[in-house]
């Protein structure tokens, strides 16, 4: 069953000027069609500018289709009236962990989204407590969110969505300010939601050690899709995926160059224990 | 020796309830012409440190000298050292406000009060060092890319030529191209000016490329300062401090704990290579 179909989607940027005459039309998304299916975890991966976030966007209905249609769970995100239980079905947690807390008490910021679903108040602290303990964030319910780490706050602010009970989370560059423990932090936080909660999970990065378990990348180029299929096929293909401004994560780049230099390595490593294991093996023989 | 740290200290609110010790006892010194690279976790004193550099920060104890002067003594110029040390802020396209991309970098020469030819030309040089071509210096800094903003605001701090360039976390947010093409300018910029570069960041895999030497922050200290190969094999304790090494020192590591002769002190992965190659012919 799939948690979210998009089908031919276009995106139009329209600029005008004063007079209201249209000035330039920018495509943000061109064409595009793809399926998620329930509990899985989705990387997209893209240069700045190829249309990442616009698509993101779409899936909990803060952008309209210019064309085309996005289904989430079913619901066509095209209709005000789907509106808010798309909302509860897709949340969405951004870059910057200190422009999504509100309140001045970690619980407080956690119970505010399911406050504003109208949740009566005990089932809130019920949503509280076991958001908190799904990010491993418990023992600071009490804290200050001021006095977290940026990978602490992240962890808060993805507690906030999980307390409105979305069977799906669009992340759009949870990462890019955190330091590496923050990093590990924030993306094993989400795999285990999406393992144990069977949340659905669209991560959008510019890190590529961080999709190596996903289920399915996507490579976002021009408002296009260019590749799609396992990180492993993916990153098996160093060149063309650095033709879209990418990278490979550096342990996958190393076992391409050995290769290239005839050490017989199987295509796309993408851990540094898969790397050691295939080098212990030659040597072995 | 350009910059001098003795043992300096801030905390922040001193004498109230909110005081908070930022950075402590730091004491180093940065040769004119060096590539230190600054790493630390989130609110290790990183930032607060390299704000004393330039004097938007004072400390609350301690010296700092810059080229042999005392910058705390009662005549000295605090104007003109911030001209000689450029200091670009995180998401510095965030400060971009003039109409067009050439407009926004005169902006600093103009401020330095030289007259408009010698700003126009300042503005016109630094734009080219960061590969700002001439078909963009009318348009608006809006339009552009985050990749391309952002090397216009570093060219703001360029145009004011400073002796000192400290560029915190300046490829935060950018797709892998644009932060090799930002990692490259300042690396191009280090070898043909000779300029001191301080770079703050959180890629390690990045750092060990271009740094001369490393200094490590952890909770307001300044644990580790030495070459990128030597902090590296500390990656042990570079994890406690929330810290990394980079990917290939790993796999390194972990063939060295497996039996296998090799060099761990690797950090790219041309080393990488080389060594591993060695390996696997012998």
């Amino acid at each position: 069953m799939e948690m979210i179909k998009v089908k031919d989607l276009s995106f139009e940027y329209i600029r005008r000027d004063e007079d209201g005459n249209v000035e330039s039309i920018n495509k943000a998304i061109d064409s595009i069609s793809l399926e998620v299916n329930k509990g899985d975890f989705i990387a997209v991966l893209g240069a700045n500018g190829s249309g990442k976030s616009t698509l993101a966007k779409h899936i909990n209905a803060i952008l309209y289709p210019t064309e085309g249609g996005v289904w989430v769970n079913g619901l066509n995100t095209a209709e005000d009236r789907n509106l808010w239980e798309i909302r509860q079905t897709a949340g969405m947690v951004f870059q910057n962990p200190d422009n999504q807390i509100i309140a001045t008490v970690v619980e407080e910021d956690v119970g505010f989204g399911p406050e504003n679903l109208g949740v009566p108040t005990e089932e809130i602290w019920e949503r509280v407590e076991q958001s908190l303990e799904a990010v491993g964030m418990l023992e600071f319910r009490n804290s200050s969110p001021n006095k977290l780490s940026g990978g602490q706050k992240q962890r808060v602010a993805i507690a906030g969505i999980m307390a409105m009970k979305p069977q799906c989370i669009v992340l759009d560059e949870p990462t890019a300010m955190l330091d590496p423990n923050g990093r590990k932090e924030v993306i094993a936080t989400v795999r285990e939601l999406n393992r144990r909660e069977n949340v659905t999970v669209i991560l959008i990065t510019h890190h590529m050690d961080e999709v190596i378990h996903a289920d399915k990348v996507f490579v976002m180029e021009r408002g296009r899709v260019m590749m799609e299929g396992t990180p492993r096929e993916i990153f098996s293909r160093v060149d063309e995926i650095k033709k879209y401004r990418l990278d490979v994560p550096q342990v996958t780049e190393l076992a391409y160059e050995l290769k290239k230099a005839g050490v017989d390595l199987p295509d796309g490593i993408l851990t540094v224990e898969e790397l050691v294991e295939a080098i212990k093996r030659i040597k072995s023989r | 020796m350009q910059i001098i740290f003795d043992k300096v200290n801030y905390i922040y609110s001193d004498g109230t309830a909110f005081s908070r010790h930022a950075i402590k006892d730091i004491s180093f010194t940065i040769n004119k012409g060096e590539f230190i690279g600054l790493i630390g976790h989130t609110g290790s004193g990183k930032s607060t440190l390299i704000q004393h550099m330039n004097g938007l920060i004072k400390a609350t104890d301690g010296r700092i000298y810059f080229n042999g002067q005392d910058i705390y003594e009662k005549n000295y110029n605090l104007r003109s050292l911030r001209s000689k040390v450029g200091l670009v802020f995180q998401y510095p396209e965030h400060q971009l406000f003039e109409t067009t991309v050439f407009k926004d970098v005169v902006f600093g020469p103009a401020n330095l009060g030289l007259d408009k030819l010698e700003c126009e030309l300042r503005a016109y040089e630094a734009l080219k060092m960061v590969g700002i071509g001439d078909d963009l210096l009318d348009a608006s800094p809006f339009e552009l890319s985050g990749g391309q903003k952002r090397r216009v605001a570093i060219a703001g701090v360029l145009a004011m030529r400073p002796e000192v360039l400290i560029l915190d976390e300046p490829t935060a947010g950018l797709d892998p191209r644009g932060r090799d093409d930002i990692l490259e300018k300042i690396a191009y910029l280090h070898r043909e000016s000779g300029m001191t570069i301080i770079l703050v960041t959180h890629s390690m895999e990045d750092i060990a490329n271009y740094a001369d030497r490393l200094f490590v922050m952890n909770r307001g200290e300044l644990v580790m300062q030495d070459k990128a190969k030597a902090v590296f094999s500390h990656y042990k304790e570079l994890e406690k401090m929330h810290l990394a090494a980079p990917q290939v020192t790993y796999v390194m590591n972990a063939l060295r704990d497996q039996g296998f002769q090799v060099s761990t002190d690797a950090t790219t992965v041309e080393e990488a290579r080389k060594e591993l190659l060695g390996l696997l012919q012998r």
